[in-house]
């Protein structure tokens, strides 16, 4: 069943609609708005610092949680039996149906300053519980109290934070499980019969066996919390400007400027690939696990 | 290996709470009396209703849907089709073909769709063509970002194949065309079948690309974007608690499909073994 022929029409697909596009990119971000070549889009960047230092910093923060939260749920689930496996697996995917926005959406009204939750904080007396001990620490300290009525959450950096973990931890779950879930299970026996404890076979064989679905785990989480652009709208209430949004900012409306928005569209792709690459690099030498 | 402890357990339970309580906020509130989306006031359908009767979104999902199956089938066959013509390649050209079909589902959405969107409008200036960002170029991204998933999911089922029954048929007579629809293809399958889903639900599921190419069209989830812009209405809410409805219905169809199929074959290797 050989047939070279039959890539050609998607070679020819991929140059126009993947190859191309890319090159505009970068020749739209050296050029100015009259079609000379020019530096400025970059210059001007320089503004915009703090937008790149943002997001960075709050993908980091989300893809650390998403290890934290992620590598022990692949772990435990990979050691209940086939049936609740499955319908484990089914259960982490089942959301991903929905669409994102409204999930995200959903999360408002429980961050709400009078939303479920700040509900449900108040019915069980734990904002209560918090002015009790505020006052009576404040008594202490003679220093003034201010009494709570509510956790705020909503419109925080925070609330992007849980946002993102939320919306991606199944991209970090699912690659670290099915690398744990394949796992020979003679090696583990065989480090168990050579006088390995548990502690030492999930250090010197689980973990780094598990290493390869965690990288991927890292890039499939941290690339779209870099760049999203609407998590920080909804729940960090346009206060938090991402890159995403700074580059949707650039492709619409009254401040459209497709070259400035190329720019940093280049600069990002090159930080994250920098970033993926030296990963990977001290990784585990390169090896890839495909998750489908 | 160990079975869970409690605390293992507890900590499952928690996660998965964490991921489902946004859904059962959402599926509850869709049978609220009142717009509000924190105070319950009491059961209704009356959102059920109104969804039947608001065009924009009835507008938006029949789209979403064409586009995404359209997207789906056409990338499915021309993924195969590459898939095919990809494993037929000597080692290096096919990695860098593998390499370059890799792009759009490791590069950010966003870079996709505003890549995309340049080509098209600098495609439509150049050219000279008289034609706006809208249906066309919304499902021309969607082929585009569909087909790497159904290379990716047909590709492995090719090397699992024995090399030697294609030339086999041929042997005894077959045709290329028709070695390869009775032979090769049934082999390939749930590959095959596999890309599709995937290619499904990642079309149904987009928004960022779909944002930057769709022009004036508008799919259900560029809808609800503008809706969350302003205040979303319960209306929204009815229609995914349907959609997961729907969705978990299927899966769970497939699951018992699963089960029961595994059921057969263990009973055909029971008889096999008598």
């Amino acid at each position: 069943m050989k047939n070279k022929l039959l890539g050609i029409p998607y070679i020819i697909w991929m140059a126009i609609f993947v190859v191309a596009p890319l090159i505009l990119v970068v020749i739209f971000a050296f050029t100015g708005r009259n079609g000379g070549f020019t530096l400025e889009n970059f210059s001007t960047m320089n503004q915009y610092v703090g937008v790149f230092g943002d997001s960075f910093l709050l993908a980091l923060v989300a893809t650390m949680a998403c290890i934290f939260i992620g590598y022990p749920l692949a772990y435990f689930l990979s050691r209940e039996n086939a049936a609740l496996k499955g319908m484990a697996m089914m259960l982490i995917m089942l959301p991903m149906w929905m669409n994102f926005l409204l999930r995200t959406y959903s999360w408002m009204s429980l961050l709400e300053d009078t939303g479920l939750l700040n509900r449900l904080f108040q019915a069980i007396h734990l904002i209560d519980l918090v002015n009790v001990i505020g006052s009576s620490m404040a008594g202490l300290l003679n220093q003034p109290y201010e009494p709570i009525e509510f956790f705020h959450m909503i419109n925080t950096p925070g609330a992007v934070i849980l946002g993102m973990v939320y919306n991606f931890l199944p991209f970090m779950v699912l690659p670290i499980f099915s690398v744990i879930d394949k796992i020979d299970h003679r090696v583990i026996e065989a480090a168990q019969d050579l006088g390995a404890d548990s502690t030492v076979v999930f250090r010197r064989i689980i973990f780094p066996l598990s290493l390869p679905g965690v990288l991927s785990g890292v890039t499939m989480v941290f690339i779209p919390s870099v760049s999203t652009f609407v998590i920080s709208g909804l729940l960090g209430g346009g206060k938090t400007m991402l890159l995403g949004d700074l580059i949707q900012m650039q492709f619409s409306g009254n401040t459209y400027n497709p070259n400035l928005g190329s720019a940093i569209s280049l600069v990002m792709m090159v930080i994250v690939l920098v970033c993926i690459s030296i990963m990977n690099r001290f990784g585990s030498g390169g090896e890839e696990a495909v998750v489908l | 290996m160990r079975q869970n402890g409690f605390l293992s357990r507890i900590f499952i339970a928690l996660v998965y709470l964490f991921l489902y309580a946004p859904i059962f906020v959402l599926i509850a509130f869709s049978f609220n009396s009142t717009k509000s989306r924190t105070v319950w006031s009491g059961f209704s359908l009356q959102w059920y209703r109104d969804l039947l009767r608001n065009a924009e979104i009835m507008d938006a999902l029949q789209t979403t849907l064409l586009v995404s199956v359209l997207a789906a089938v056409i990338a499915t066959i021309a993924g195969t089709a590459a898939a095919i013509g990809f494993f037929s390649m000597k080692r290096r050209p096919r990695g860098i073909c593998l390499a370059i079909n890799n792009i759009p589902m490791t590069n950010a959405d966003i870079i996709t769709g505003v890549s995309l969107m340049l080509l098209f409008v600098f495609a439509g200036r150049v050219l000279n063509l008289n034609f706006r960002l809208g249906f066309g170029t919304l499902l021309l991204a969607h082929i585009t970002f569909d087909i790497p998933y159904v290379i990716l999911s047909v590709l492995p089922k090719l090397r699992q194949l024995d090399p030697n029954i294609y030339e086999a048929a041929q042997d005894l007579g077959a045709t290329g065309l028709y070695a390869f629809h009775r032979v090769v293809f049934p082999e390939i399958a749930p590959g095959v079948i596999n890309g599709l889903m995937i290619a499904f639900t990642m079309s149904i599921d987009d928004f960022v690309i779909s944002y930057f190419t769709a022009g004036q069209t508008s799919t259900l989830a560029m809808v609800i974007y503008s809706m969350t812009r302003r205040k979303v209405s319960p209306e929204i809410n009815a229609l995914s608690t349907l959609m997961f409805l729907v969705v978990l219905s299927l899966l769970l169809i497939i699951n018992l499909r699963q089960i029961q199929q595994e059921r057969a074959v263990a009973k055909k290797l029971a008889h096999a073994k008598h």
